[in-house]
């Protein structure tokens, strides 16, 4: 949280000679980095300690282990919901009605699309792969009707390779 | 009694980051290389057999003479595996555990990168140990 504001500030101080867009990447990719050194640890570490030296080795164990444990482990609670894509079969979705790090943090109107969602996307992908699951994982805002503030979606599509992997081992 | 035994962690990028020999026996040059040899050899044996079972000990999986490679692999996918010639299946199991509580270890450390090599001396020191205590 801290290193979020900081970031927010520091792009503030600086006089910008690079282009929004830019920065905007940048500061994205540097939040999901982050995010991937926690969550590589975080799987490791929860792994032994609440679930006994049990890996998980379908798609649907390690989706409700993110789910339950390490949502559990990092904000206190399970996450609101888990969906699978309706569109596509490699898609599923972790939404949060108020994510903690989205919750005291405003977006200017020129950063755009930018959500810091990044980060807790990053340690979703850094559990995901250590795993042996690769997978693409980013956070949308997702407006809801009746509520002031978006909801979070935290968006997974898996490798084809996982998708394979399961249909094997089914 | 004299045992060969040969330690190595194996990351998930099939990148050795730790390798000791801990047995009684007496080192021979070649023996060494050999050991390597063997352990890389089991590599695509424990790859095809992580994913058939959600435990992380895997017995012995790979014969060589008389030798035997018995693989513990964590939740990342690092492989822990031991080269060894005994038969003392429970004693291996714990070295495991204990070494992976270890490796866990020096995985929260933010400054280490996981899958680069471990260079720490206590952590040599304390497998070392563990070897002597288990196998």
């Amino acid at each position: 949280m801290i290193g979020v504001g900081k970031i927010k500030q520091y792009t503030n101080v600086l006089d910008k000679p690079l282009s929004r867009g830019k920065q905007e990447v940048s500061l994205k990719r540097r939040l999901e980095d982050a995010g991937y050194a926690v969550g590589a640890r975080v799987l490791e570490l929860l792994c032994h300690r609440d679930k006994g030296n049990r890996r998980e080795t379908r798609l649907l164990g390690i989706l409700s282990f993110v789910h339950n444990t390490v949502w559990k482990v990092l904000f206190g609670k399970v996450a609101d919901s888990l969906e699978k894509g309706t569109q596509h079969e490699d898609e599923y979705m972790i939404s949060e009605k108020e994510l903690l790090v989205n919750r005291f943090i405003s977006i200017q109107k020129d950063m755009g699309t930018f959500n810091c969602g990044a980060f807790v996307a990053g340690i979703v992908r850094g559990v995901l792969d250590g795993a042996g699951f690769p997978a693409v994982v980013m956070a949308h805002f997702v407006p809801v009707e009746g509520q002031q503030r978006p909801r979070t979606t935290i968006l997974i599509k898996f490798a084809e390779e996982v998708l394979e992997r399961e249909a094997r081992l089914s | 009694m004299a045992s060969t035994a040969c330690f190595m962690i194996v990351s998930r990028n099939d990148i050795p980051i730790y390798e000791a020999e801990v047995g009684t026996a007496l080192k021979k040059e070649d023996a060494a290389h050999q050991h390597q040899f063997i352990l890389h050899a089991a590599l695509d044996i424990v790859q095809d057999l992580a994913w058939t079972t959600s435990a992380m000990f895997l017995k012995a999986i790979d014969r060589f003479n008389d030798l035997v490679v018995s693989v513990y692999v964590t939740a990342g996918h690092t492989r822990l595996m031991l080269l060894h010639d005994s038969r003392n299946d429970d004693g291996i199991k714990s070295f495991f555990q204990e070494v992976h509580e270890l490796y866990i270890k020096i995985l929260l450390n933010p400054l280490y990168l996981p899958g680069s090599r471990i260079t720490s001396s206590h952590f040599d020191t304390k497998v070392r140990a563990l070897a002597r205590k288990y196998l």
